[in-house]
């Protein structure tokens, strides 16, 4: 809660000016009652035009003060609200800039952007109700009884009985239902799943004729949900009823004793009036409140999930003194050990020792979960290792500037992103100042150019969203492009090319080898061909180095390196070539 | 998020929709609805009499009291034990309501759940392509809850106004008419500002929603590129984008909830108005003996006019989600008025046995034989068709819209037990070729038929559940490992799945899982690697046994070992099988008796893998990877 509060920074004012201008109002409010006794007694009773002149003009007047202030009450609350909002989407965001990749890795996309936006949007809500309605009601219900006390202090204990009552029923009624209705947001999401799933996987449901059994399945959680709600719902039905009969004890108590004492003298008929008013205006703002409790529990769920990005801590920082220039492109694993769940005791890479000099070609094969993509993710710090160290030009990545080492060591994802713009805004990811020619001989070594020009608009050409108006392999090329741009020390292609026939990855790496010979390069494959021209191959198994040596080497000494060979020389290659 | 989808709707539709929400309700509630308008009824009236009763209260006894000096308090008494007791059935007839109400509104949501599903279940393929699942899946979490807010909420509080209010104007102008003016002109000011008021944040709101949508497009484009931001340290030009698109929506939202939060105070302060004005003509009228009025009515009467101004105020608030509930009634019925799948197909599957002469016959009971049991009108016979899977491509004609055909001149003949592989780029349109066999789109045009049927003839699921398939991308359901297989044949014994699961090679790996085969799936099977879901789908084909079989094979890769279980768990199902293959890997492809090789919509080249490399063509050319352009 107050991690959620402390974004309300510039709009602190805002929300304060809003409480007291509420409050400013709720005097207002109070007294109006107050000048309707007046109205009676000193002016129709004793049949005083010019008193109820007088007072009838007050009346208006305050009417109007009340209303500026709540005017500027309202406006004041919007402002503080969607600022509050407004600053909480920042700072989300802002911190998930921050976040390194194994903090990525524990988020999903629709989770963050259900936190950044519904539940966003219920927390602004449920502040505005409370700066709004949290202030008013006990302020109204103290002032409410205050006047009672004031006019009337014998009859005021029946308002206390009357409070009391309400609060032990309704108390009591919101404990047990917000229980519930926690169930009910379970089983709600359970449902919520259930369609999802249902969406997603529909072509399985038909083509096994399922409809029927996924609807009486659907329909069981449904009555499930329905039971739940029913039970807190049908709890809540009391509310109402609760209320109106603390109401109308109070309204007879109230004339049977308001009647005798204005008989006896001990009070007037104005007062009377006015008691009844503050009857009201005081079982109001209970109701009011057991309102604002349920809308503050419903919000809390929110909290809870936008606290939890909030205090997310980046677990890769900067170091003190950072190192700012890498010299050349030497990498070196020394004894390196690395699990991405820190203490699972499940290793996703075990005793890495691996010097690899400065302007070699590396390829990396291995099997899924073998640990090929860790290995180079670890290379730009994506993420740091358990044990030992990688060093980058002989010094350990931790010591570096992230952002020096990342411009300098370039990886092409495995699972890579285009964003909407044109292909020269993506390109120029890169370099932000890379020219037109730049980008173009990018494009050239990386052999997108030839079906860039075949696009409409060519290099200005829109690339949609996540980029689905290209194909898989000219994606990849563009995003070797994207790569090459930032004239990286050490590049690295994490299986970037598997979209890619085997002539133009062919390509590729000649012009790798060609346009940036000091460059050292690292090529993760599943194509043997892909790997096989390198200057040393690494083959990974189970996370362990199983041997590193040239392809000819390999063939002759390296069981798996053998498999893998035969398996695709025999016909294990791969259909799936971009027309 | 749309900007369409977010839009409201006019006014004369949204009535249109309430009309049909509330219509929707009444099918199933319209007794119960009854009986709760009758008791918000009977408490609106106890309502009025109680804030009427100040009046009786001062003229009968309090006045005639202090004038006499009487202290006797008898007949106040016996009044307030009336008032009570029609106070009484009020709390119990607003109980009642408020109580059936919450049968009534979650009832509701109940049924348009489920028919809402079931709705969803009918519909074809093609919608599921057309629409994006998030907008889907919106109209459950976010659409169907604006109704519940409508019904529960908004239509008690709407009717139970407008009875109170039309009870307080009654007992008003039974009152006294001329301090009823005075009234009446305060609710038009009333309804007039809330009018304007809400047009105002109502263009706001429609602002709000879009903004909303580019910022969530914003977010869902940026966190799904995320790595890639970070790779290339691009987090602070993220950063200055995302403030821009924040801001316009900080913007909007201010300004909505600035109109709306001003309704309800400037309606409360027009009531305090309305009092000073009828006190001032009332206390003239009555100082003045005019038009009937007593010191009693003004007191009642100003207490009246609160009752009367006050609903307007409550309804106001209601606005909101009234519109709300009408864009999300839009959404609900959009997706509900979509047309279901047709089926108009008559031949059915059932168990069959052959009689003494070798003919084919119905079995009650279940055997291992099954038969297409295909009746002629004309002639009033039933015909019997043995289950073999043979299946025939006559000139097939296909696209996605009318306009725009993407598949020309299919012509194949499978022979029952034969293995079909298709084989090309993607997109070439090998997946769609299959997902007309089982008619998850129709042909445009020429014929399929399957054992002879013409498909169109052939019941839909019965045709399904004639043909396995194992898609591309492997969705499983929340659930053990063993119910995920049993989705293959709802009956299956746990011996049956098991020996699914050997046969699929998926034995080994489930029994290493922490349960076995109890172990929970969830989210899709996220807690297993894609090789071993893709096991696990080929297990529940496996339990079907169906006739025929369409396998999509995987394309993301897999690791070499696992690959070659899928592979030998895929080989050992398709034997005696006839079965569709599409086939990313040429291993897949070369035991098959005839292979067709696709581009752009078309078959250019079919035979065996022999035959092909002897052709040298396009097959050759993929084959040996040498690409001639």
């Amino acid at each position: 809660m107050k991690n959620i509060l402390r974004q309300l920074k510039q709009y602190k004012r805002d929300t304060f000016l809003c409480i007291g201008l509420t409050a400013l109002e709720v005097v207002m409010e109070i007294l109006m009652p107050f000048i309707t006794a007046r109205i009676i007694d000193e002016g129709l009773e004793v049949s005083n035009l010019s008193a109820v002149y007088r007072y009838g003009i007050v009346m208006v007047l305050m009417a109007f003060l009340s209303l500026t202030f709540a005017a500027f009450a309202g406006k004041n609350a919007a402002s503080a609200s969607s600022g509050l909002a407004a600053n909480l989407r920042e700072a989300i965001y802002a911190n998930i800039q921050t976040f390194s990749f194994s903090n990525i890795d524990k988020f999903s996309v629709p989770g963050l952007v259900t936190r950044m936006t519904t539940d966003i949007t219920n927390v602004q809500n449920a502040f505005m109700m409370i700066i709004r309605v949290a202030v008013r009601a006990p302020l109204n219900l103290i002032f409410s009884f205050a006047m009672c006390l004031l006019i009337s202090p014998r009859l005021s204990s029946m308002f206390l009985i009357a409070v009391v009552f309400l609060v032990i029923v309704i108390g009591s009624i919101m404990v047990v239902t917000l229980k519930i209705f926690n169930q009910v947001f379970h089983k709600y999401d359970d449902l919520n799943a259930s369609v999802q799933e249902n969406v997603s996987a529909i072509r399985v449901v038909k083509a096994f004729v399922r409809e029927d059994y996924e609807n009486q399945k659907f329909s069981k959680a449904s009555k499930m949900l329905y039971d739940l709600s029913v039970k807190a719902e049908g709890l809540l039905a009391f509310n109402n009823p609760a209320m109106m009969v603390a109401v109308y004890f109070c309204i007879i108590s109230v004339s049977w004793f308001g009647a005798q004492f204005i008989v006896s003298g001990s009070m007037t008929t104005g007062d009377l009036t006015s008691l009844f008013s503050y009857i009201m205006s005081l079982l109001m703002s209970l109701m009011m409140l057991s309102m604002v409790v349920v809308m503050i529990s419903m919000s809390l769920a929110s909290v809870r999930r936008i606290s939890e990005v909030l205090d997310e801590k980046a677990d890769l920082t900067d170091p003190e003194n950072p190192v700012m220039e890498v010299p050349d492109g030497r990498i070196d694993f020394n004894h390196v050990n690395f699990s991405y769940k820190h203490g699972s005791g499940k290793n996703s890479l075990s005793d890495i020792d691996l010097h690899i000099k400065s302007g070699e070609t590396i390829g990396v094969i291995g099997g899924t979960g073998s640990g090929k993509s860790s290995l180079v993710n670890l290379i730009c710090r994506l993420y740091d290792v358990d044990d030992g160290s990688v060093c980058v030009g002989g010094t350990d990545v931790r010591k570096y500037d992230t952002e020096v080492l990342r411009n300098q060591v370039s990886v092409v994802l495995q699972k890579n992103t285009l964003f909407s713009g044109t292909i020269l805004d993506n390109l120029r990811w890169g370099n932000p100042d890379a020219t037109e020619e730049e980008c173009i001989e990018a494009c050239r070594a990386a052999c997108a150019d030839e079906f860039i020009d075949k696009m409409p608009g060519g290099y200005h050409a829109q690339i949609s969203r996540g980029g689905t108006n290209v194909s898989g392999g000219q994606k990849q090329r563009l995003c070797i492009a994207r790569a090459l741009l930032k004239k990286p020390k050490v590049l690295i292609l994490d299986d970037s090319t598997s979209a890619v026939d085997t002539a133009t990855d062919a390509s590729i790496r000649a012009a790798f080898a060609k346009q940036i010979p000091g460059t050292t390069k690292i090529i993760i494959a599943q194509r043997i061909s892909s790997v096989q021209s390198a200057d040393r191959i690494l083959v990974l198994d189970d996370g362990r180095i199983d041997a590193f040596d040239t392809h000819e080497n390999l063939l002759k000494t390296n069981a798996i390196y053998q498999e893998i060979y035969t398996s695709q020389m025999e016909g294990g290659g791969d259909f799936d070539q971009p027309a | 998020m749309s900007e369409k989808k977010q839009g409201r709707p006019e006014v004369s539709i949204a009535s249109k929709l309430i009309r049909r929400v509330i219509g929707y309700m009444l099918h199933y509630y319209k007794y119960p609805f009854i009986l709760v308008v009758v008791c918000i009824l009977i408490t609106a009236i106890a309502t009025v009499v109680g804030a009427t009763f100040p009046q009786t209260l001062v003229d009968d006894y309090i006045v005639p009291m202090l004038s006499s000096g009487s202290r006797d308090f008898s007949g106040l008494a016996r009044d307030l034990i009336q008032l009570a007791c029609v106070m009484g059935v009020g709390v119990i007839t607003a109980f009642t309501y408020n109580r059936i109400m919450v049968n009534v509104s979650q009832g509701t949501m109940l049924h348009l759940r489920d028919d809402l599903f079931a709705r969803m279940e009918a519909l074809p393929i093609k919608y599921f392509d057309t629409h994006a699942h998030g907008d889907i899946m919106s109209v459950y979490t976010n659409d169907v809850d604006t109704l519940r807010q409508l019904l529960s909420q908004s239509i008690p509080q709407i009717i139970n106004s407008i009875i109170t209010m039309t009870a307080t104007l009654v007992t008003m102008i039974l009152l006294n008419p001329a301090l009823t003016v005075i009234s009446i002109l305060t609710a038009l000011v009333m309804l007039k500002v809330t009018a304007t008021f809400s047009r105002l944040s109502g263009k706001y709101y429609i602002r709000q929603q879009i903004d909303l949508g580019a910022v969530d497009g914003f977010i869902e484009e940026m966190l799904d590129g995320q790595k890639v931001v970070k790779v290339f340290c691009h987090e602070e030009a993220a950063m200055a984008d995302f403030h821009k698109v924040n801001e316009e929506l900080r913007n909007s939202a201010n300004k909505a909830n600035r109109y709306a939060n001003l309704l309800m105070p400037v309606n409360a302060n027009i009531g305090w108005i309305s009092y000073a004005l009828v006190a001032i003509v009332g206390a003239i009228l009555g100082i003045n003996e005019l038009a009937g009025v007593t010191v009693g009515t003004v007191i009642t009467f100003v207490g009246l006019n609160r009752s009367f101004t006050n609903p307007i105020t409550q309804v106001s608030q209601q606005i909101n989600f009234v519109v709300n509930a009408a864009a999300g009634a839009q959404r609900v019925f959009d997706l509900m008025d979509q047309e279901p799948e047709v089926d108009e197909g008559y031949v059915e599957l059932v168990n069959a046995k052959e009689d003494e002469n070798g003919q084919l016959t119905e079995s009650p009971t279940r055997t291992n034989l099954w038969a297409w049991k295909h009746p002629h009108k004309a002639e009033g016979t039933v015909t019997y068709t043995k289950l073999e899977g043979g299946v025939v491509m006559d000139d097939v004609d296909f696209g996605y819209n009318d306009d725009k055909i993407v598949l020309h001149n299919i012509s194949l003949y499978a022979k029952p037990g034969q293995k079909i592989a298709f084989v090309g780029a993607t997109g070439a349109g090998k997946t769609t070729i299959t997902n007309l066999i089982n008619r998850f789109y129709d042909i445009a045009d020429g014929k399929i038929r399957y054992d002879g049927i013409n498909i169109n003839k052939i019941k839909k699921p019965d045709l399904r559940r004639s043909l396995g398939m194992v898609l591309q991308d492997t969705h499983l359901f929340t659930g053990t490992v063993m119910d995920n297989i049993r989705y293959g044949k709802l009956d299956a014994t746990d011996e049956d799945c098991i020996k699914a699961a050997k046969l699929a090679n998926a034995d080994g790996f489930i029994r290493r899982l922490p349960d076995g085969y109890n172990t929970m799936l969830t989210g899709d099977g996220s807690n297993l690697s894609q090789g071993q879901r893709q096991l696990l789908a080929i297990a529940r084909a496996a339990v079907a046994d169906p006739p025929a079989l369409i396998l999509d094979e995987a394309t993301s890769s897999i690791d070499t070992r696992t690959e070659k279980l899928v592979q030998d768990g895929m080989d050992a199902l398709m034997k005696g099988r006839t079965t569709f293959v599409i086939a990313h890997r040429l291993s897949t492809v070369k035991n098959s008796d005839c292979i067709m090789v696709m581009e752009q919509g078309r078959i250019i080249e079919r035979g065996t893998h022999d035959e092909l490399i002897a052709t040298k063509g396009k097959y050759y050319q993929l084959y040996t990877g040498n690409f001639a352009d």
